[in-house]
């Protein structure tokens, strides 16, 4: 019996780390119900993919800004600027598109360490800078673009937003699967399950494991699962989209910074406790100021991604991208006051938003409905996260 | 004679854990000025957040009997509306406001709803003609000065028809002229009729106007002395106040003392915000090696301030003196120098200052020196993990774990964790700010043997202390401070409570 309750507590402990997963697969499988299946058809599956990548490179960013107790509400102006900068190198300067790609994440540290200045060593709060930001950016891009579009962009810079891995390889006419991307997600399954079983063989040597072994294959059994029905599903359609690499790569890497990295745990530590932080020699500023050189590198790879999926650099690209990045981070789990927040957890209410639009979308609900219910899913997921901490409390 | 305004009888408040007043008793009479006096943490406000209401009726026990009748008070207006009115350490004015919107601040002037600004105004004018302050009513009350805000804050009380006015620490702000007005202004309305509650560790204050003074201790009321009747001498006072015996609580320790590790030379602050303002006076100390070193001062008399201000300047502006550590001069303008050069300093206030709440404890504990744990700017968990798995073991950490969240672990655990991270930032001089503040009475052992432990692995303790037993229990020496002033420096076989206060009261010469 006492197992029994043991593991219903330990269940009740994960809540609010495994709630948020939960409430992804619930509406994956409330909209393939709704939608008939269309929603994880290859070709739909594909698309929620290139279709949120913008915003969940976004969503990295932020959740790192929310973690330090800041907000930013330029990025989608800051996308936008990018966007339109790099077009102007690449069609009126000439420059290659590859100097085209370099020259925008430039400019994206440029604004970065502008906003990171008034913010970490002005001492202005975040909402006011970078919503002023959000208005000098967008003013600029259209002074940049003189209220036109830039368009087309070359084959290769465009390969960012809508390419594929290797695709002349195994064209879709010679094989019913895509190998490459079959072989891509072999090898990423058996880095994560090697990667688990790693760190659980460290924790149970250092007598700190506190995770059932049940619990443990359980997760290990269905984040493998998940990533080859992604892969399976991928490869059925064109193959891998080059974005999501890029952005596998993201999610690995900065999940590495803020768990691991000093720069993380200082991230950390200035957003549960400036003060407490600060009296352990750590440099505020400079962290601040990091954060949002990091944000505008992100924000710019956003708007480079966003333009050549488009193909093309207009004045009104990346509206309200800020709104939809703000959101992912608080559904996966950050906290308004700072301190709490993880990179996994913005990427998942990243695809739950966009999981919603697509599958809405699919249905043929009008825009008007998918703005109502997003807004409701913002609220309650919240109010869960608020209800669950004060019960933890209590 | 004397007609009885105020008695409370027999109060007990208790928090959970600690007896924080028991059976208090004090009588006040019609028209006097009372001063209350008492050691930081005797329970002084305590009594006074009873009184007014803070502390509802209810959560504690004893009788409240104002103008004869048994008052239950379920708030502050209640207090306010049987007359009286208590005016905080910290003034509860808003800034960008009016001088005459704040002393109508929830008690508005208004006519059908709307403000009467000719009247707020006027009233207004009247009642700082009553406290004497000559301001126009409609400056806003950030422009001008914290002994004039003094005033503002009695004008409020004046116009919400005060019987009873209570005034925590009124001076501890000012500078002497502001101090000699306002007192000048309590004595003033002692002769309108109005009975004023003064809690002071300003024992001269105390003489000059006080009629009585009743003296607090461990939440006891120990005595109250008639000022007007007999010659009471300042040294009589501070003898009800530190009269308790010297308990047993600390454990033995043979100092070994090595060569001076720590010198501060000439050391002068000034507030951050008041630049004018002096909070550490031309201070000098130094700390040798195994030598552990106290600094005793009351509230107020920049001992935080002095301890911060050497901790990388992490307080105040305008800071000049030399800081020299085993000899020659060194430099700490952030604080990471300062703990560059072997310095930590664990803050009295762990909740804001001191751990990161939300974080588990070995997060905290390597916080002030990750650069030790990492290599390549990654930090290796599995080393941190070990590293505060031996801190949990070595200082008696009770958790189950390392990961467990700081925020609720008890105070006494809570300042392991703080003591854990500066040990393993490595020190030579570690500085503890009221190390034992809130801790029981097991922990607050357990503390002592780790300054101990320290002191004998031949580092240089400063500690801050509130409570002079236990400066006297484990210090080999004891700097006293009043006003930011150094006032002593006194070795442990000559220092007693009283000498100590002596010392910790003495005015500017």
């Amino acid at each position: 019996m006492a197992t029994i309750k043991d593991g219903v507590d330990f269940l009740a402990s994960r809540l609010r780390q495994i709630g948020i997963f939960l409430a992804l697969i619930v509406i994956i499988a409330l909209f393939q119900v709704l939608t008939g299946g269309s929603l994880l058809q290859p070709a739909n599956v594909t698309n929620i993919v290139v279709q949120n990548s913008y915003i969940l490179i976004l969503a990295i960013g932020m959740v790192m800004i929310i973690i330090a107790g800041h907000i930013d509400l330029s990025v989608g102006s800051v996308a936008a600027f990018v966007g339109a900068m790099s077009g102007v190198m690449i069609t009126q300067w000439g420059w290659p598109w590859w100097a085209g790609i370099l020259g925008g994440l430039v400019v994206g540290a440029l604004v970065g360490a502008w906003q990171g200045f008034w913010v970490a060593y002005i001492g202005i709060p975040a909402f006011i800078v970078t919503l002023a930001g959000m208005l000098l950016f967008r003013g600029l891009t259209q002074m940049v673009l003189g209220n036109q579009q830039i368009t087309p962009f070359p084959t290769e810079y465009r390969q960012l937003g809508g390419g594929f891995v290797f695709p002349e390889l195994f064209p879709a006419a010679t094989s019913p699967m895509e190998w490459i991307t079959v072989g891509l997600g072999v090898i990423a399954t058996v880095l994560l399950v090697s990667q688990q079983v790693r760190a659980r063989a460290h924790r149970v040597k250092l007598g700190l494991e506190d995770e059932p072994l049940a619990w443990f294959l359980i997760k290990l059994l269905f984040l493998g699962g998940i990533i080859l029905a992604i892969t399976f599903l991928l490869a059925s359609f064109r193959g891998t989209p080059i974005v999501l690499v890029v952005l596998g790569v993201l999610i690995v890497v900065y999940t590495a910074v803020m768990n691991r990295s000093v720069f993380g745990r200082h991230v950390y530590a200035r957003g549960g406790n400036q003060h407490a932080a600060e009296l352990s020699g750590i440099n505020v500023k400079k962290v601040d100021f990091y954060l949002f050189v990091n944000m505008g590198v992100l924000a710019a790879l956003a708007g480079l991604v966003f333009t050549g999926r488009l193909n093309s650099a207009g004045p009104g690209a990346g509206n309200l991208f800020e709104l939809d990045a703000i959101a992912a981070a608080f559904i996966g789990g950050a906290a308004v006051s700072g301190g709490v927040g993880t990179v996994v957890g913005a990427i998942t209410g990243g695809l739950i938003m966009g999981v919603l639009n697509n599958g809405m979308s699919l249905m043929g609900i009008g825009t008007d409905t998918q703005q109502f219910i997003k807004g409701l899913v913002l609220l309650l997921a919240v109010a869960f996260d608020v209800w669950n901490k004060r019960r933890n409390r209590g | 004679m004397a007609h009885t305004i105020l008695e409370m009888k027999d109060i007990t408040k208790t928090f959970p854990g600690v007896k924080a007043l028991q059976n208090v008793n004090l009588q006040v009479n019609r028209g006097e000025v009372h001063a209350i006096c008492g050691e930081n943490g005797a329970g002084k406000s305590t009594l006074m957040k009873v009184l007014s209401g803070v502390y509802p009726h209810g959560t504690y026990e004893g009788d409240i009997v104002f103008e004869n009748d048994v008052m239950s008070f379920s708030g502050i207006r209640d207090s306010e509306k049987s007359g009286i009115v208590i005016i905080h350490q910290e003034l509860a004015l808003s800034p960008y406001l009016s001088i005459a919107e704040n002393i109508f601040l929830g008690n508005e002037q208004s006519k059908r709803g709307f403000i009467d600004w000719d009247s707020t105004n006027q009233e207004a004018a009247k009642l700082l003609a009553r406290v004497g302050l000559k301001e126009n009513p409609i400056t806003p009350v950030s422009q001008i000065g914290v002994g004039k805000q003094q005033l503002v804050e009695i004008a409020k009380a004046l116009s919400k028809d005060v019987k009873l006015l209570i005034l925590d620490e009124p001076t501890a702000a000012l500078n002497d002229d502001d101090s000699a007005h306002l007192l000048d202004l309590i004595s003033h309305l002692r002769g309108q009729g109005i009975t004023s509650i003064i809690i002071s560790h300003k024992l001269n204050e105390i003489k000059a106007i006080a009629d009585k003074v009743t003296i607090i201790r461990d939440g006891r009321t120990i005595e109250t002395l008639d000022l007007q009747e007999d010659e009471i001498s300042e040294e009589r006072i501070i003898k009800g106040m530190v009269g308790r015996d010297l308990e047993s609580r600390y454990p033995d320790r043979t100092p070994a003392i090595g060569d001076e590790v720590l010198r501060i030379e000439d050391w002068t602050v000034h507030h951050p915000q008041d630049p004018n303002r002096v909070i550490v006076d031309h201070a000098n100390l130094n700390v040798r090696a195994g030598e552990v070193v106290g600094i005793a001062g009351l509230m107020g008399a920049g001992r935080t301030e002095l301890a911060m201000s050497v901790f990388g300047r992490s307080y105040g502006k305008g800071i000049t003196g030399k800081l020299y550590k085993n000899g020659s001069e060194i430099r700490a303008h952030s604080v990471k120098e300062a703990i560059g050069h072997g310095l930590a300093y664990a803050t009295e206030d762990r909740k804001q200052f001191g751990l990161n709440l939300i974080e588990d404890i070995k997060r905290n504990i390597s916080m002030a020196a990750l650069g030790k744990l990492a290599r390549g700017g990654f930090v290796d968990a599995g080393r941190e993990t070990v590293v505060a798995n031996d801190y949990r073991k070595s200082m008696n950490i009770k958790a189950p774990n390392v990961e467990a969240v700081t925020g609720k672990l008890s105070g006494g655990n809570q300042q392991k964790v703080v003591l854990s991270k500066w040990m393993f930032s490595d020190p030579d001089v570690l500085i503890l700010d009221e190390p034992t503040r809130g801790i029981d009475v097991g922990a607050k052992y357990e503390i002592y043997t780790i300054i101990n432990k320290l002191a004998s692995e031949g580092k240089a303790v400063i500690v801050i202390s509130s409570e002079l037993p236990e400066l006297l229990g484990i210090c080999d020496r004891i700097y006293t401070l009043s006003e930011g002033r150094i006032t002593a420096d006194v070795p442990i076989a000559e220092a007693n409570p009283e000498v100590l206060m002596q010392y910790m009261t003495k005015e500017k010469d």
